[in-house]
């Protein structure tokens, strides 16, 4: 149970990092650099991107269900979201179709 | 006075509550689903209180990461609160006792509120209360997600796709809400490249460090054409 708790530590002190890292370079009247300024504008964009790429790292297409439920509960997500813009609705929706889906249908 | 502060807070705080508790939920049960109790939740919840990263840690603590690819993660994965931060600094100056909180609390949805708020007498008043608000709901979704994954007779085999939706739903939001699309496209297709390059180990860094400097040359490009 140490190394679980040093790992939480480690995510904690980074993120608390972070946090006031730009409070502490950027405390007094300094410009924000342009570049920084503009990364700072994308970056969630591009972020964002990255994550859901993430998520899906360990879906393999090569074996059964060859990432058909996840193919599914991200389709039920976009469908759901470009339909009502509801963020709850989107995810409620999609995450409950997946759990029916490896619970019920691809066991 | 305070009280009708806390009042206005609470009520613009609604919609996150209602996300926090919903999220919160789902990250104590993953989390109880991984072996880690209701202590673990309210540690995690209290001191990271940063959803999609207690998210990723899920995974990191179930396989045992080592500390130095759980911090390198953290940094990626939370990169984005350096922007937030830099765009409060004029915001948060003269805050006080309270800006270290302020600071700490700064989350995604605490910032949407926080960022868009007019000049006022009892601002900080006010961004200390949105703060505190959505920590609570967000530390609370967590017990109340770890208490049902530890009580509740249900299978909850498959509950790990929520982090998947909620960042498949950010993503798709601002996709439609943005004018370019290009910082999305490249995020999606550098991540999917290094995916297949460097496998599902390695492939986060170097993602990170390829859209990055394409996002760092490209600036006059796309500004001009927003302009155009």
């Amino acid at each position: 149970m140490i190394k679980p708790a040093l790992t939480i530590a480690v995510i904690a002190l980074v993120t608390i990092g972070l946090r006031f890292l730009p409070f502490l370079i950027f405390g007094e009247n300094r410009k924000t650099p342009p570049v920084i300024a503009y990364l700072g504008q994308v970056l969630p964009y591009a972020i964002m991107g990255m994550l859901v790429v993430y998520c899906l790292k360990d879906v393999r297409l090569t074996a059964a269900p060859f990432g058909i439920p996840q193919a599914i509960g991200c389709a039920v997500v976009a469908l759901l979201h470009i339909w009502k813009r509801n963020t709850l609705l989107s995810i409620g929706g999609g995450t409950l179709c997946y759990m029916l889906l490896v619970q019920f249908v691809f066991v | 006075m305070k009280q009708s502060v806390l009042k206005t807070a609470f009520l613009d705080t609604i919609p996150v509550m209602t996300g926090y508790l919903f999220l919160g939920f789902g990250f104590g049960i993953a989390l109880q689903q991984a072996g880690f109790g209701w202590l673990w939740a309210a540690a995690m919840s209290l001191f990271i209180y940063a959803g999609s990263m207690q998210y990723v840690a899920i995974g990191l603590l179930s396989s045992g990461a080592g500390l130095l690819t759980a911090a390198v993660t953290t940094f990626l994965v939370n990169a984005r609160h350096l922007f937030y931060g830099i765009s409060m600094v004029d915001t948060y100056k003269g805050a006080g006792k309270k800006k270290p909180y302020l600071i700490f609390a700064l989350t995604d949805e605490t910032y949407s509120l926080v960022s868009r708020l007019p000049q006022g007498t009892n601002r900080m008043q006010y961004c200390f209360w949105v703060s505190l608000l959505d920590q609570i709901y967000w530390v609370g979704g967590s017990l109340l997600g770890s208490w049902a994954g530890a009580v509740l007779p249900l299978n909850f085999t498959g509950i790990d796709f929520v982090l998947t939706a909620l960042f498949l739903t950010i993503f798709l939001e601002q996709w439609l809400s943005a004018a370019d699309h290009r910082p999305a496209i490249v995020g999606v297709a550098v991540t999917t490249g290094c995916l297949v390059l460097f496998g599902a180990d390695l492939f986060l860094i170097p993602s990170m460090a390829i859209i990055t400097a394409i996002l760092a040359l490209s600036p006059k490009t796309s500004k001009e054409a927003q302009h155009d």
